[in-house]
């Protein structure tokens, strides 16, 4: 057996005027999703729901001085996303201080949200 | 009805709670939000709260202003917030959280960390400032728009997308690590600078907001208090200082804008000006950072008899310093500028270095890079050289009054 990543890409749109009743209606289809996954055989080792991508902050290294925090999603075109991590940190200042750490050229910090039962996406 | 000696009257006038309310609104907002955030951890609940307090102090002070107004907002504020906490269905997840030891309502660092939350780098500068302005100041939206000439719905916008931001993000509502303070407090006395010049070369009409230039001086006040010991927040209250109390003579009796090197230096407010010397002595004495260093250039020009008896070669040497540690296209530009008064010096140099300037993207739209040209090529007697060069400027300058005292330049020229 080999080991994907999938990576989801959808309209934010979709976010914003999100009825509780979608969001029901969405996690079902995730539900699924993986009940067909391990029907065939494969497994789901692991996976998120993230926050929208105004939420993100990126740290990108500079040569010569310090890494360079900005608000927003990682953007450039010429980079290819070359791997992940998902890690629990403190708060968004330690997570920003151990992506400096990371070795990547430029690395999107963004929140994983919150599914559990009380939760769900914030309106 | 007389009043017994040693007591307070029953009632107050309502005029004088109307200014004890606006009084306590200006002095203590920050440190009321601020100490019911710490309680809330949600800045959406804890700024309705304390508008909710100011409310009840409307309606409660009529019959005795309290002899701590701020504390009496801080302690109506959470009462609130607690209320509210309870009534949500999350109570019993939250509850151990909001046992606190009595002494904490007020904690002086508070404010603090409240504006080290509105200017984190993880979020646009731009957000900084509007966020700054409404949570740490306590305008609302419509004076946030207003003060930035950005329409309310945009205000509104960047507000909201920050918050949201620093509740979904995690950013702490806490004061940075040692290691991290210097990058983190430059980013906040960044943004105090921001709101300064957004009030002193206010796009539009009017030269100046006085309002938001008066906000950046409290700011920078409540910064150098809660950090005495950081040099760069006692220059950078300097420096605000300094350029305020010319404030006055900035300005003709017919509203026209009027150049350092013109002004009535009788008409500067000299109690504020002393002031800022002292802080920008006193600062430069410890450290010599970019604000430092500003200040040092700003305590030249204010100390100086006239514009010519200014002593350009300090000036210059400041410049000079600020290259190595903050070498941005608009120090150059102000070191050129600086450069084109000493005493003997050869003004086709000057050009060149202005003329290098005009590459720099960051100058491609600064009025003051073909004011500055404009100025030296006049001297040099190029007179339609430097006609266009206004020409240019008035372009480019978002201000009425510049506009205007550019042209005014411009039309001298022929004369």
């Amino acid at each position: 057996m080999a080991q994907y990543m999938f990576l989801l890409f959808d309209s934010e749109e979709w976010y914003d005027n999100v009825t509780p009743e979608d969001w029901q209606q969405a996690m079902k289809l995730h539900g699924a999703f993986s009940e067909a996954v391990e029907k065939a055989g494969a497994r789901i080792l692991g996976g998120e729901a993230l926050e929208r991508s105004s939420t993100a902050s990126t740290v990108k290294q500079r040569e010569g001085s310090e890494p360079l925090v900005t608000d927003g999603p990682f953007l450039e075109t010429k980079e290819a996303l070359g791997g992940f991590y998902i890690v629990e940190a403190r708060d968004l200042d330690q997570a920003l201080e151990l992506a400096k750490l990371c070795p990547a050229g430029n690395v999107e910090v963004r929140p994983v949200m919150d599914t559990s039962a009380d939760s769900g996406p914030q309106a | 009805m007389q009043v017994p000696p040693h007591r307070p009257p029953a009632t107050a006038h309502p005029r004088a709670v109307v200014a004890a309310v606006e009084r306590a609104h200006r002095e203590s907002w920050s440190n009321v939000l601020s100490s019911v955030v710490r309680l809330t951890r949600d800045l959406d609940l804890a700024e309705d709260c304390t508008q909710d307090a100011f409310v009840q102090a409307l309606r409660s002070w009529p019959d005795e202003i309290p002899a701590n107004p701020g504390g009496w907002l801080t302690t109506v504020a959470r009462r609130l917030a607690l209320d509210r906490m309870r009534r949500e269905t999350t109570l019993r997840r939250k509850l151990p959280l909001l046992i606190e030891e009595p002494g904490e309502i007020e904690q002086p660092t508070d404010p603090l960390r409240l504006v080290f939350t509105c200017c984190h780098p993880a979020l646009a500068q731009e957000s900084q400032v509007a966020l700054t302005l409404r949570l740490i100041c306590g305008l609302t939206t419509r004076e946030v728009a207003a003060g930035l000439l950005i329409s309310e719905s945009t205000a509104a916008a960047r507000i909201t997308r920050a918050k949201k931001k620093i509740a979904a993000a995690g950013i702490p509502y806490r004061i940075p690590a040692d290691h991290e303070l210097p990058t983190r407090l430059d980013a906040v006395l960044t943004v105090v600078h921001l709101v300064y010049t957004a009030g002193h070369v206010a796009a539009g009409p009017e030269l100046t907001r006085t309002e938001l230039t008066g906000r950046a001086i409290e700011l920078a006040r409540l910064l150098q208090r809660l950090m005495p010991g950081e040099t760069e927040a006692e220059a950078l209250l300097a420096l605000l200082l300094m350029n305020e109390a010319r404030g006055d003579a900035r300005m003709s009796a017919d509203g026209e804008l009027v150049l350092l090197a013109d002004q009535d230096r009788s008409r500067w407010d000299t109690k504020m000006l002393a002031e800022g010397v002292s802080r920008a002595t006193a600062a430069l004495l410890h450290g010599h950072g970019r604000f430092a260093l500003q200040a040092a250039v700003a305590g030249l020009h204010v100390t100086a008899p006239t514009w010519e008896r200014t002593d350009w070669q300090q000036v210059v040497r400041m410049y000079d310093a600020m290259m190595v540690s903050w070498p941005t296209p608009i120090v150059a530009l102000n070191r050129a500028a600086a450069r084109s008064f000493v005493p003997g010096i050869d003004l086709c140099e000057v050009l060149a270095e202005l003329d290098a300037l005009g590459n720099e993207p960051a100058l491609r739209t600064y009025a003051y890079l073909p004011a500055a040209r404009a100025d030296v090529l006049a001297r040099l007697g190029r007179t339609s050289a430097a006609a266009d060069a206004y020409g240019e400027a008035v372009a480019l300058t978002t201000n009425e009054a510049e506009r205007r005292f550019l042209g005014r330049r411009r039309a001298a020229l022929s004369r």
